[in-house]
């Protein structure tokens, strides 16, 4: 009979869902934390000894993004190559990485992985000074397990790990691109690297920003996995705390809330960039 | 070189894609200058054919040259003669990240070594060519279909091709932007361009084309002047299909 009244109500109940809720929650966390790090004194002496391992934590997730945002160009681009030997490589390589759990993979290339590297260069060092090459044969064949620290292994392996994921987004990114792309180049003349560098790729590249944004996230949450080598992230530096004062409670509040910081902080920006890329088209 | 310089050759030209054999014998030879109309129904192989002059897509068997040079396997001479060739896709196929100056200069500076400078200057003067100067700042997306079509027109001439090759250049447009479209390609045919286009356009065909061939099944079936493919039409397939495009 009266129709105005279900609306308002409705209009009610709809301003109610439209509120995020979840995101209140996430501020109050956030208002409680800086709460309890102004007024506490065990949450005090928690941060400021967790604080030492941001720095490991940042660059080490930063320098391994870096590295597999190459590799996993390079094996992206294998993916869709013609060339068997290189597809078939890049494709072994993503299925490895994808079927072996990451805690594992880690230990596994930094102990057992780069050992195995370590004997490689070793014996390549050998067999450059039998046929002669004795400067770079002996630097080579001098190398030690010691030449590569926890902290470089854990980069490492971070790359390799995080490369294999990042192969996959490059390879859905090119492939969205219409095949016209490709011919289009070609018939100007454009070899097929270069039509992948200078039409493909940049096209591809911006569709997958928000993907690669989103997996920096996640590799910031996994670098924590490192502090299984004794890598003095904040995880590990956090560990160490809680070990030795028996403060679990405020090691990890602390540690949770300088992860939930860094992650809530990158999620925002890679959502403002999709938001804007979006526009644009 | 004199006007009876053949500027493409085909010897029997074969494409087969697993069971589909797209071409099945292809020979043709198109001189220096020429206009040739290509028709014919829908997968008769118009593309394809189209597709192989310039190697975009590998004969099964058969032979090609451009200019009296073979195309063989090896990439860099297939790149060398590609870039000699022009090619006008019906869907356009422009770059959407760069503008229309930058689509016309990206290959010119890639595969010519043509500095920044030289490469826009010779995009202008394209873009003036086609009649959208105006539109060099402006990307594919905020271009209508012709204009489009137009800077896909300029992109392939800023490379100084010896060959134009048209697949259907008009067919994805608005009827109000055929025109526009057509008299720059007009212009080019007057210029002495050889030019290989496949298209319905009869219009075209009769004031632009020195010869017309019609495809069915993978086989040159009819080719011959316009005036006589249109009029008196020798070949039953060629006769059906005319009624048939006459009809819409
Ligand atoms: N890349 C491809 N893979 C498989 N089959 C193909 C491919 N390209 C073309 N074909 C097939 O080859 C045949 C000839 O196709 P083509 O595109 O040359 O015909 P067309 O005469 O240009 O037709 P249309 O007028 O529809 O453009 C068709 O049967 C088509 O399905
Ligand atoms: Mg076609």
């Amino acid at each position: 009979m009266d129709n105005s009244l279900p609306v308002s109500d409705e209009k009610a109940s709809m301003q109610l869902k439209d509120i995020s809720w979840w995101f209140l929650g996430l501020v109050l966390i956030f208002v409680w934390a800086i709460y309890i790090f102004l007024t506490k004194e065990n949450y005090q002496e928690a941060f400021n000894f967790i604080k030492i391992g941001i720095q490991i934590t940042i660059k080490t997730s930063l320098i391994a993004y870096v590295f597999a945002l190459m590799l996993g160009l390079l094996a992206g681009l294998g993916r869709i190559s013609k060339n068997l030997f290189f597809n078939n490589l890049s494709r072994l390589y993503v299925e490895l990485i994808r079927g072996i759990p990451m805690l594992v993979l880690i230990f596994f290339i930094a102990l057992v992985g780069v050992p195995m590297l370590v004997d490689g260069i070793n014996a390549l060092g050998v067999w450059l000074t039998t046929i002669g090459l004795a400067s770079i044969g002996e630097t080579l064949s001098g190398f030690g397990n010691k030449a590569f620290t926890m902290n470089g292994r854990a980069i490492f392996a971070l790359s390799i790990t995080y490369g294999a994921f990042l192969a996959e987004i490059f390879r859905a990114g090119i492939q969205s691109i219409g095949r016209g792309q490709m011919e289009a180049g070609r018939s100007l003349g454009m070899s097929y690297g270069q039509t992948m560098r200078h039409i493909i790729l940049p096209q591809a590249v911006r569709n997958v920003l928000p993907a690669l944004g989103n997996d920096f996230v996640a590799m910031v949450k996994d670098s924590s996995l490192v502090s299984v080598l004794a890598v003095r992230d904040i995880t590990q530096v956090s560990r160490l705390y809680a070990g030795s004062t028996f403060r679990f409670r405020e090691a990890y509040v602390t540690v949770s809330i300088m992860y939930l910081t860094i992650t809530v902080v990158l999620s925002l920006l890679v959502q403002v960039m999709e938001r804007r890329l979006r526009k644009h088209d | 070189m004199t006007e009876s310089h053949d500027m493409i050759v085909i010897k029997d030209l074969y494409k087969h894609f697993d069971s589909i054999k797209a071409l099945n014998g292809v020979n043709l030879t198109v001189k220096k200058g020429k206009v040739i109309v290509v028709i014919g129904p829908s997968g008769s192989g118009k593309s394809t054919m189209l597709r192989c002059i310039n190697h975009l897509e590998v004969p099964t068997s058969g032979e090609v040259w451009i200019d009296g040079k073979h195309l063989g396997k090896k990439e860099k001479e297939l790149n060398a003669i590609r870039a000699e060739v022009g090619m006008v896709f019906q869907l356009f196929n422009l770059f959407p990240h760069l503008t229309a100056l930058e689509n016309v200069t990206v290959a010119q500076k890639v595969v010519r070594g043509r500095s920044k400078e030289e490469a826009e200057e010779i995009a202008m003067k394209q873009l003036i060519r086609v009649g959208i100067p105006e539109k060099a700042d402006a990307y594919p997306t905020n271009l209508s279909g012709g204009q489009q079509q137009r800077v896909a027109i300029a992109r392939s001439l800023a490379m100084n091709p010896k060959i134009m090759l048209f697949d259907e250049p008009t067919s994805a447009l608005d009827p109000e932007m055929i025109k526009e479209v057509l008299d720059v390609m007009l212009d080019l045919a007057k210029e002495g361009m050889t030019m290989v286009v496949v298209t319905h356009e009869m219009g075209f065909a009769r004031s632009a084309a020195d010869e017309v061939l019609f495809m069915d099944e993978g086989l040159i079936v009819e080719h011959t002047t316009p005036h006589d493919l249109y009029n008196n039409p020798k070949e039953e397939r060629t006769k059906l299909f005319l009624s048939q495009i006459l009809q819409h």
